[in-house]
């Protein structure tokens, strides 16, 4: 039973310390007389004192009311919780790569360039793209890096009037956002019954304002857009471009690539597919991958590869500029490039191919218990409604809380919105036939308790150190720091 | 599920209220039911020329932040600024409190809207 822990700064004692200096046996001197009052604090920062064993146990108590892929299953839909091999993280800590400063001359780093320019080949293979940026900290961050790269080639062209970007109904939340967030004005398009872009919305929003299409393919419904030749024409017709939101890249590696849909812009998440534990805040990595025509733009320095070294090309000028510091994230583009040449190319298609086996195994053995709001084939995810369970009174939020008693972390739930009490259940390749077995079987209890005693459902979860939180309350009124009660 | 008679009604779930050339807009009972916790509302300024069907709000939930569409054109001649600080009395009364008013461009779009009984019937499908 894991018992409450109290906050750190509620264990402090006053002098208390993790380890006791020598009394200092130079001259003191008063602060004041040598840093200017102005940068001096006027009132004491007030840290926690404790002492080394009260840190060391505090911080062990926090961790273990954690769930994380290494202590259990976590199918949480649109994430890619898989796990992520240990060795790759003992390769991004190799001390060539680890221990070395961006600003070390190109001669000492060729290791690091050529791991870098490497990466690029390999994730434009996969994407067929003909170049990719290390640069993006993050998916969001390359979808803004991609967008501004459409935004740059249009103004190019001096095609000025281009200033939309269509949406489907079903996106990811962070395409809208990064579409705004670059300038541009958001058109969403609406579903079609199977789950995939309404052709006829989207030819009537077609128009030579169009700068681009934003698209996830397999879609955030986990179903493969099978139009996608025809979208992607009708959007190159309207003189648009077609960006591809890469958070489902999990599905289709090494089966099919957005290039050859049609695609011109990608990201990826290389904290999702390549092996980057994520969830925690970071550090993450979404290189940006595009086109030939669109390489000029793509953001400074890449690296080249010269007669007998690797340079990196500052030397561009139509480049949207910088979008990072430095290079990016290179230990998770250690990690990404450690994980493809440890899988290759077979290892890559077959993971690809189990995560969808995976999804669809939970899809065709929880059929009955939930209800599936498209029948046909997943992909890498599968979403069920739980609209059968609300005529008993028992949300999608029931059962995901209900879940944690079992140990799971819930699934997605209440996304995609264009589902009802939608419940989005990802669990990717690593996990094994067992795992998913029982996996199921709680949920088909939970399917069972919502007939005979909904109560247990609408209580849960009943092991955890916190009941229902008021989301309400935490979204209006946050404590976001401690302050001390005088 | 409240559906009050005598309004008008779009597909996205936006009630109009009719006064000569003045329509006064909400969300529906069943959009707070179904959006959940509300917890901010984003208003359109007085004075801004709204298409129809375009934006006019945002209407955020614990659950999903949802744009809120025009179902007519016109110009914003009134906002409920009470809703920004106190976004949960969209759950209370959905109808009671209106999110804005618009001076309407052409009051034949009204025609495209639904009726309570026809509104009634796409919230059961």
């Amino acid at each position: 039973m894991i018992k409450n822990e109290a906050l750190i700064f509620e264990k402090s004692v006053p002098g208390r310390r993790t380890s006791l200096l020598p009394v200092c046996d130079v001259p003191e001197r008063d602060l004041a007389s040598v840093i200017p009052a102005a940068f001096l604090r006027q009132q004491s920062a007030e840290l926690p004192e404790v002492s080394e064993v009260d840190a060391v146990r505090h911080f062990t108590a926090l961790s273990k009311m954690n769930h994380g892929v290494d202590s259990g299953f976590y199918p949480l839909g649109s994430c890619t919780m898989k796990y992520n091999p240990k060795i790759n993280e003992d390769v991004a800590r190799y001390s060539g790569f680890s221990r070395i400063h961006p600003y070390q001359s190109e001669k000492t780093v060729q290791g690091a360039l050529e791991l870098l320019y490497q990466t690029d080949r390999m994730l434009a293979e996969i994407t067929g793209m003909a170049r990719v940026s290390l640069q993006p900290a993050a998916g969001a961050h390359g979808e803004m890096a991609g967008l501004m790269i459409i935004k740059a080639y249009h103004q190019y062209r001096g095609d000025t009037k281009r200033q939309k970007i269509v949406v489907p109904d079903s996106s990811h939340g962070t395409n809208p956002a990064s579409a705004a967030v670059v300038g541009f004005d958001v058109i969403e398009v609406k579903s079609n019954e199977s789950g995939g872009v309404d052709i006829p919305s989207l030819k009537a929003v077609m128009s030579d304002e169009i700068a681009g299409l934003m698209l996830t393919n397999p879609s955030t419904l986990g179903l493969f857009e099978e139009n996608i030749v025809e979208i992607a024409e009708i959007v190159h017709q309207a003189g648009g471009l077609l960006y591809y939101d890469g958070a489902n890249m999990n599905a289709i590696m090494g089966k099919t690539r957005p290039g050859d849909m049609g695609f011109d812009v990608v990201h990826l998440n290389l904290h999702k597919t390549f092996s980057t534990p994520h969830g925690g805040g970071g550090p993450g990595s979404g290189p940006v991958g595009v086109k030939k025509e669109l390489v000029p733009f793509l953001p400074a320095p890449v690296v080249e590869r010269a007669v007998d070294k690797y340079v990196l090309d500052h030397n561009r000028p139509l480049s949207i500029g910088r979008v990072k510091s430095f290079y990016g994230n290179f230990g998770v583009v250690v990690k990404a490039f450690a994980y493809i040449r440890s899988l290759g190319a077979v290892g890559l298609r077959e993971a690809s191919e189990t995560a969808v086996l995976n999804a669809n195994y939970i899809r065709a053995r929880l059929q009955d218990d939930y209800e599936l709001p498209f029948g046909k084939t997943c992909m890498h995810e599968v979403v069920f409604s739980a609209q059968k369970q609300m005529k008993l009174g028992v949300s999608a939020l029931d059962i995901a809380k209900r879940l944690i008693d079992f140990g799971y972390h819930p699934p997605t739930i209440y996304f995609p919105l264009i589902v009802k009490e939608a419940l989005m259940i990802e669990p990717t390749e690593t996990e094994s036939k067992e795992t998913l077995d029982d996996f199921i079987e709680a949920m088909r209890q939970i399917a069972r308790e919502a007939e005979t005693s909904p109560e247990l459902l609408k209580e849960a979860p009943h092991d955890t150190i916190v009941k229902r939180l008021d989301e309400v309350k935490a979204v209006r009124k946050p404590i976001l720091r401690y302050v001390k009660e005088v | 599920m409240k559906i009050i008679e005598g309004l008008k009604y779009s597909k996205d779930h936006e009630w109009v209220k009719v006064e000569g050339n003045l329509a006064t807009i909400g969300i529906t009972d069943y959009a707070q039911h179904s959006l959940g916790d509300i917890v901010f509302v984003e208003l359109p300024e007085i004075g801004d020329a709204i298409g129809k069907e375009e934006t006019f709000g945002v209407v955020e939930s614990v659950k999903a932040a949802s744009d809120i569409y025009l179902p007519i054109s016109g110009t914003v001649v009134k906002i409920n600024e009470a809703l920004v600080d106190e976004p949960e009395l969209l759950n209370t009364d959905a109808f009671e409190n209106w999110m804005i008013g618009v001076e309407m461009d052409d009051p034949t779009e009204l025609d495209a809207l639904m009726d309570a009984t026809a509104y009634e019937t796409i919230c059961h499908e």
